[in-house]
């Protein structure tokens, strides 16, 4: 595995040398591998989509230096553009950033920036709609037309479209249902399986982050706070708890178990884990075959 | 006692002169909510809950059926600014329903429209941050709070007007884990401690089992409703129509059906956990 993006200590205050000075991001470094998933967790104002946006150059970091296959990003700030193309970024609530005629010109508009044309375009826009489940039927519509649900499923699949080499989404299924929410994760983690794009994933929901990362990002008070396999983030549930970040449900209940002596593995994160953990316990006991 | 009673309610944005064929949002719900009750409604985006929500406080009137809140027929116009003030409503995004540049001035939106005395305003304001925990905050600007406080400050404009139930549209959709908190325990403590009816549409079944009774909608209609033990130990209903359920409880179903013994279904860590504990000894 080669490293697609570096941070060497980075930092970013908002409002520098005025009175309202804040350190958003303090002294972050760490390494992301080509390929990796990874989740971004920790409460509200922990600095996660200050540190996002540093990746693509949304936000200037106010010290350090952001590495993208080896290259600092600012190395040439007029070329900056480009590094948005490479590293694709789906903000909050994104149906909100649509405004195109059509759904098909909404899903191309940053690809058509990126110099995508004629039929390697028309691909990009289709396969696009596909990973993310718009309807073909639907790709001469207007965008308004659509309901909420479908219309972020536009505008991430026009972040798709610009086949990024690392696809930051932040918080793609907040407001979704239960259905919707499995939908959308099931079709990021089928994406990045097919096409191998880093995908960094910020969420509250930690029931979703459990599911799909490989490794999890704590953020607290602008510092990284562990960056480790899911498994092991997970097993600190303490740790996480006095962060104001909570962990899965089934995490707790099989945690609480071992501590008490039960003999199961830390880090359970699914209830299908849980079942293959628990049953042989329950059936050895004799009480209930 | 019956607060607000749902009889046979249909509605259907659709208007009259569409051509095409009408989908009713709500299709046919009737249901009774007690005083001092603590109602969840559950349900996929689309289910027709929202519109339910705003039946109740008479934002939206039924195209058939009726809404009784208190004695009153919500359809009855010379009823409605009565109605909403015995029947708040706080919604999803706090950034859309705050709209003064301070705390304590947002809160007193509601009674200054009301015509309520400049004593009494004050008064109630402070009443209304204390019962949120956000008095502390009541000289801040809303923009700068966390959205969980966010959400406390748009409580507390909603109790100002010391309603006798809150009708509350997934408000703690956009909140991290601590906000959500905040927020279901503000609302637990206002209907346990001052009666106040609550009505709780949510996405999170960790917030619904909380509740008194759930309600779970499907296509404009009630699929059950009952207490959240009654609801939730329905696990295959609930998975067929592919919502969620608490994990404790899918552990203790799926265990169920692998033929460990299991009397109930538990909603909770700890009822979990006990009852695995003994389910081992």
């Amino acid at each position: 595995m080669s490293c697609v993006l570096e941070l060497q200590n980075i930092g970013f205050t908002y409002g520098l040398g005025t009175p309202f000075e804040k350190r958003a991001v303090d002294g972050v470094s760490l390494k992301i591998e080509k390929g990796e998933f990874i989740g971004v967790i920790g409460h509200t104002g922990s600095g996660k989509s200050t540190l996002v946006q540093m990746l693509n150059g949304l936000i200037r970091p106010t010290d350090g230096r952001v590495l993208l296959d080896g290259r600092d990003i600012w190395e040439q700030p007029k070329k900056i553009r480009d590094v948005r193309f490479r590293v694709g970024m789906v903000f909050q609530y994104p149906e909100y950033q649509l405004f195109e005629e059509t759904v098909y010109k909404d899903i191309a508009f940053g690809a058509v920036n990126k110099g995508l044309e004629g039929e390697a375009l028309d691909k990009a826009v289709r396969d696009a709609a596909a990973f993310t489940g718009v309807k073909e039927s639907h790709l001469e519509k207007s965008p308004f037309d659509l309901s909420g649900g479908e219309k972020r499923r536009v505008a991430i699949a026009g972040v798709i479209a610009m086949d990024p080499d690392v696809l930051v989404l932040d918080e793609p299924t907040a407001g979704l249902d239960p259905m919707g929410r499995e939908i959308l994760l099931s079709q990021i983690v089928n994406y990045h399986k097919q096409r191998g794009t880093t995908v960094l994933l910020v969420s509250h929901t930690m029931e979703d982050i459990a599911r799909v990362a490989d490794r999890i990002l704590v953020m607290n008070h602008g510092c990284p706070e562990m960056f480790e396999a899911t498994k092991k983030v997970f097993a600190q549930g303490e740790k996480l708890r006095e962060m104001g970040l909570r962990v899965p449900q089934i995490t707790t209940i099989t945690e609480t178990l071992r501590q008490r002596g039960v003999n199961v593995p830390d880090g359970v994160l699914t209830v299908d884990e849980a079942v293959d953990v628990l049953l042989p316990l329950l059936k050895k006991e004799g009480r209930t075959w | 006692m019956n607060f607000i009673s749902i009889q046979d309610l249909y509605f259907s944005y659709a208007d009259e002169t569409d051509p095409q064929p009408h989908v009713n949002a709500v299709d046919g719900v009737s249901l009774t909510i007690d005083k001092g009750e603590f109602v969840a409604v559950i349900g996929h985006n689309g289910c027709g809950k929202s519109t339910l929500a705003k039946h109740l406080n008479a934002m939206l009137l039924p195209d058939s059926g009726k809404v009784i809140v208190d004695g009153d027929d919500t359809s009855d116009e010379t009823k409605t600014w009565d109605i909403r003030e015995r029947v708040g409503l706080v919604l999803q995004n706090p950034d859309n329903q705050l709209v003064a540049g301070i705390v304590e001035e947002d809160v007193a939106f509601g009674p200054e429209n009301l015509g309520v005395e400049p004593g009494e305003i004050r008064r109630r304001v402070d009443e209304a941050l204390k019962a949120v925990d956000m008095y502390e905050y009541r000289e801040h600007a809303p923009h700068k709070l966390s959205g969980g406080q966010k959400q406390r400050v748009a409580i507390a404009g909603v109790l100002a007007i010391q309603p006798q139930c809150i009708v509350l549209d997934e408000p703690t959709a956009m909140l991290d884990p601590n906000g959500r908190d905040e927020v279901m325990n503000t609302l637990l403590k206002l209907n346990r401690e001052r009666g106040i009816t609550v009505v709780l549409i949510t996405h999170y079944m960790d917030e619904a089992v909380k509740a008194d009774r759930v309600v779970v909608m499907d296509s404009g209609r009630i699929l059950t409703h009952g207490t959240p033990e009654e609801v939730f130990s329905q696990v295959e209903l609930l998975k067929k129509h592919r919502l969620d359920v608490p994990q404790a409880a899918e552990l203790a179903y799926r265990l169920r059906g692998c033929g460990v013994k299991l009397d109930k279904i538990p909603l909770e860590a700890d009822e979990c956990i006990k009852m695995l504990g003994e389910a081992m000894k």
